[in-house]
């Protein structure tokens, strides 16, 4: 195919031409970097969580009033709570990851004396059972032992008092934050610092568990204390079976609670999945209005190419008849448009491709957004190829079909 | 001779329906685009005070330790400590203050009348009613000398009002909170600051607290707290936090109405962090912040990342319909070269074209604009069933309404000018010899 006449006439339409050519650019930019967003909300949706995600049921409660004896109590429900029919296994627990409501964080030092934090970490506690109730899978040393548990209520005494002796000792990470601590080197046995010098030993290490909220300082880096919580404390029960069984097990355990102290508020009642889905909700939706803004716009441009294709063919006509009349098939005239429409789209994609860096830096800069990959660029030019050739084709066909004899009419 | 050009924009346009009908589309999608996300970031980036705002300050104070101080780039903490909050009450330095945190407790039936539940609360000092312009439908607010009584006694919101006490002048009747009995001083009537600026912990947006109470009564009931809870060194919490732990939990607002007292008062918040730090208790040197309201809710970023995210993609939207519309348009004029030639060669002067193709233009903009609108009520009821905190304020005001005609008046007299001009270009004799 003879590209110069197809350049010389777009010479003549050359304003024309370049607003295409802008109005392809900037859709590519768009595009490219919609469908990077949504490829990072879904990468975000889709992160592990260490935990037996669909086995877990989450029971909050309130206490109307003082409670009497809260610790007494929550060995009573969790008693209560393991003699159900399809129940696993039951603990007590201050936080899930991926879900709203309170947390616990501590800044984590290697060393007493260093003025800057290593890291802000996620504080798990409950109590004994809690690891395997969740399903958090240790990869080295030990859980804790029941001799190692403190009552909250009494740890937080302690470090009011700076009496270090009424603390914890030990502690377990995960290996995401054990090979961030100490990169290559065993995790057992070395110590962890918080607040003012307050010792802990790590004697376990977890495979994964994903901390609560604040997941840019972090995702993994979550670690486990042995800390006995009530339900007073604002703690959950957490109820581990089997998939199929969540919705009875989780109805059961709330009508046994209440049949147990009738003083009481459900606050939350949820499958773990469900927490994690309305965690997720607002980047499901942003997702979802990034593909609808990537489907209005390559409709628009779509639409764009066809109209103003329309418009070509119409203005043209007269030359196409000529063009016929000379001897051109079909065939040649079908190219003719393709091909041009093709010239137009690759000098709008090229062009887009440098927008869409462009777009990408900007977003860096305000979002905290990685760099675009290179492989949207080729898959973006692949799209937008396709759909000009697409919008292309029927005015190119109706172009097609001109008759040579209008070569010899005078309008 | 608008008229006449109304006229023949309305022929041309029906002269070509489907490029029309697509040129309308375009502008109509561009505007309700970006109309329903410029609304959405219109209704949450406003202010939650108006007229009020001005004068309200956030004072920021910084009692931790060294760890972590880097001179200058630290901020000082959000919240207050117990102590400091106290200490900047009493002193009284400013024309109205209150010091305040949020909450939650179980509300009891007097009688079985209903299942007991939770509440969102609110502990403060009496200065938080005069100082927010509450208003007050029933009653009045609670004073300083209940405050320093530590005495029983709530506000409460008129949805709290109408499902606990059927509605009415509930005061004087009694609301049990956690097991004790409170007698109801007022009833607050349609209040909803957005964004709830005044404690960012919590939600913030569409905060609804249906109790207020002294906070000197609820530290006394040992009542639970709800937000945040910042420590360091060995601090830490449990659901109530203790008044002499290093943790800040409270906030604490100040009315100042006039830039001297704005200076003299960031003056008292200097010396008074200085004498802290000469007494011991404070170990950085002074770091204090005293923003106003407007100042807190940017300095809090408290408008979503995702909400500005989806206006910048919206315009980036209607930036491309805008110039599929110039590239319609432009073909449209210029297939009409030959009339426009007919219309030069008969007298009209360029001036004259290029207002007829404007008035073109502006009617595919009215209509567009129409169909945008359309289109920004239907985004808007999308958004109000999104699962967001905010979702439910998504409603389009008489100015945004305005917005959104002058967006698409303006955005295709924009788009019709480089086309009309192009066209105005043409040469009578040319066009008409070659037809």
């Amino acid at each position: 195919m003879e590209l110069r006449p197809i350049l010389s006439t777009l010479r003549r339409h050359k304003t024309t031409a370049w607003l295409l050519i802008l109005e392809i650019a900037l859709t590519c930019a768009i595009v490219c970097n919609a469908v990077f967003l949504i490829g990072q909300r879904l990468q975000r949706m889709d992160l592990p969580s260490g935990i037996a995600e669909h086995e877990l049921v989450q029971i909050q409660l309130g206490h109307v009033g003082k409670n009497v004896d809260a610790k007494a109590q929550t060995e009573a429900d969790l008693a209560a709570l393991r003699q159900i029919a399809g129940v696993r296994q039951v603990a007590v627990a201050n936080q899930l990851p991926f879900s709203f409501g309170s947390d616990s964080n501590g800044s984590l030092m290697l060393d007493p004396r260093q003025q800057q934090k290593t890291a802000q970490v996620a504080e798990f506690m409950g109590g004994p059972g809690l690891l395997p109730t969740l399903g958090a899978q240790l990869v080295a040393g030990r859980d804790f032992q029941p001799g190692e548990y403190v009552d909250f209520d009494a740890a937080v005494q302690a470090l009011h008092d700076g009496d270090a002796r009424g603390l914890p000792q030990e502690i377990i990470l995960t290996r995401g934050l054990a090979k961030r601590l100490w990169p290559g080197q065993d995790a057992l046995g070395k110590t962890v610092y918080f607040g003012n010098n307050l010792p802990f030993r790590v004697i376990g290490v977890v495979a994964s568990l994903a901390r609560p909220k604040q997941l840019e300082q972090g995702v993994q880096y979550s670690t486990v204390l042995p800390i006995s919580m009530t339900a007073a404390d604002g703690s959950s029960y957490i109820l581990r079976t089997s998939p199929q069984e969540r919705g009875a097990v989780l109805k059961a355990a709330v009508a046994k609670l209440k049949q147990l102290d009738p003083n009481r508020v459900v606050l939350v009642k949820r499958t773990y999945d469900a927490a994690r889905r309305e965690y997720f909700a607002d980047d499901r939706a942003m997702a979802g209005i990034l593909v609808g803004v990537i489907v209005a716009l390559l409709t628009v441009t779509a639409l764009g190419i066809v109209g103003l294709a329309s418009f070509w063919v119409g203005q043209r006509r007269r030359t196409i008849g000529v063009r016929r009349a000379l001897g051109a098939t079909r065939g040649d005239i079908l190219r003719y448009f393709q091909t041009e429409n093709f010239l137009l789209a690759s000098f709008g994609i090229a062009l887009g491709m440098v927008l869409a860096y462009g777009l990408n830096l900007f977003l860096m800069l305000h979002y905290e957004l990685p760099r675009l990959p290179g492989i949207y660029l080729p898959v973006g030019a692949l799209v937008l190829w396709g759909i000009g050739q697409l919008a292309v084709l029927g005015p190119a066909l109706r172009a097609s079909n001109v008759p040579p004899v209008v070569a010899t009419r005078s309008v | 001779m608008f008229g006449y050009y109304l006229d023949l924009a309305l022929r041309s346009l029906r002269r070509n329906k489907a490029l029309t009908a697509l040129m309308v589309l375009a502008i109509a999608l561009g505007i309700g685009a970006s109309m329903t996300t410029l609304t959405v970031l219109h209704v949450l980036s406003g202010d939650p005070l108006p007229g009020r705002s001005g004068s309200l300050y956030y004072p920021q104070l910084d009692p931790r330790d060294g760890h972590g101080y880097l001179p200058g780039k630290t901020e000082p903490m959000d919240q207050m400590a117990w102590i400091d909050g106290m200490n900047l009450l009493q002193a009284k330095r400013a024309d109205r203050q209150a010091l305040m945190t949020g909450g939650d407790a179980a509300i009891q039936p007097e009688n079985g009348a209903f299942d007991p539940f939770y509440e969102d609360m609110r502990f403060t000092t009496a200065g938080f009613f005069p100082m927010f312009g509450v208003p007050f439908e029933y009653g009045h607010a609670w004073g300083e000398a209940e405050d320093d009584a530590h005495a029983r006694v709530v506000v409460i919101s008129s949805q709290l009002n109408d499902k606990v006490f059927g509605g009415g002048d509930s005061t004087g009747k009694t609301l049990r909170l956690d097991g004790s009995a409170f007698r109801v001083v007022g009833v607050i009537g349609d209040w909803h600051p957005n964004p709830n600026f005044y404690d960012l912990n919590r939600k913030n947006y569409n905060e609804n607290e249906g109790v207020f109470l002294p906070l000197s009564t609820s530290q006394d009931l040992g009542m639970a707290h709800d937000g945040s809870v910042d420590c360091w060194g060995n601090g830490g919490s449990g659901q109530a936090p203790d008044h002499d732990s290093p943790c800040a939990w409270l906030q604490f607002w100040v009315q100042l109405d006039s830039p001297a007292k704005v200076a003299g008062y960031k003056e008292f918040l200097l010396h008074y962090a200085e004498q802290q730090k000469a007494l011991g208790r404070f170990q950085r040197p002074p770091n204090v912040r005293l923003r106003n309201v407007m100042q807190w809710l940017a300095y809090q970023q408290v408008v979503p990342d995702d909400v500005r995210l989806q206006a910048g993609l919206a315009f980036g939207f209607l930036l491309v319909c805008l110039v599929n519309t110039v590239g319609l348009m432009l073909a449209k004029f210029l297939r009409h070269a030959g009339e426009l030639g007919v219309r030069r060669a008969l007298g009209a002067s360029r001036r004259a074209l290029f207002a007829q193709l404007l008035v073109e233009s502006g009617v595919v903009g009215l209509v567009g604009g129409a169909g945008g609108l359309l289109l920004a009520l239907a985004g808007l009821w999308l958004v109000r069933r999104q699962p967001a905190e905010y979702a439910s304020l998504a409603h389009l005001d008489p100015m945004m309404l305005l917005a959104t005609f002058l967006l698409a008046l303006g955005a295709s007299l924009l788009a019709g000018l480089l086309p009309a001009w192009r066209a105005c270009q043409v040469t009578p004799a040319l066009q008409l010899k070659s037809n």
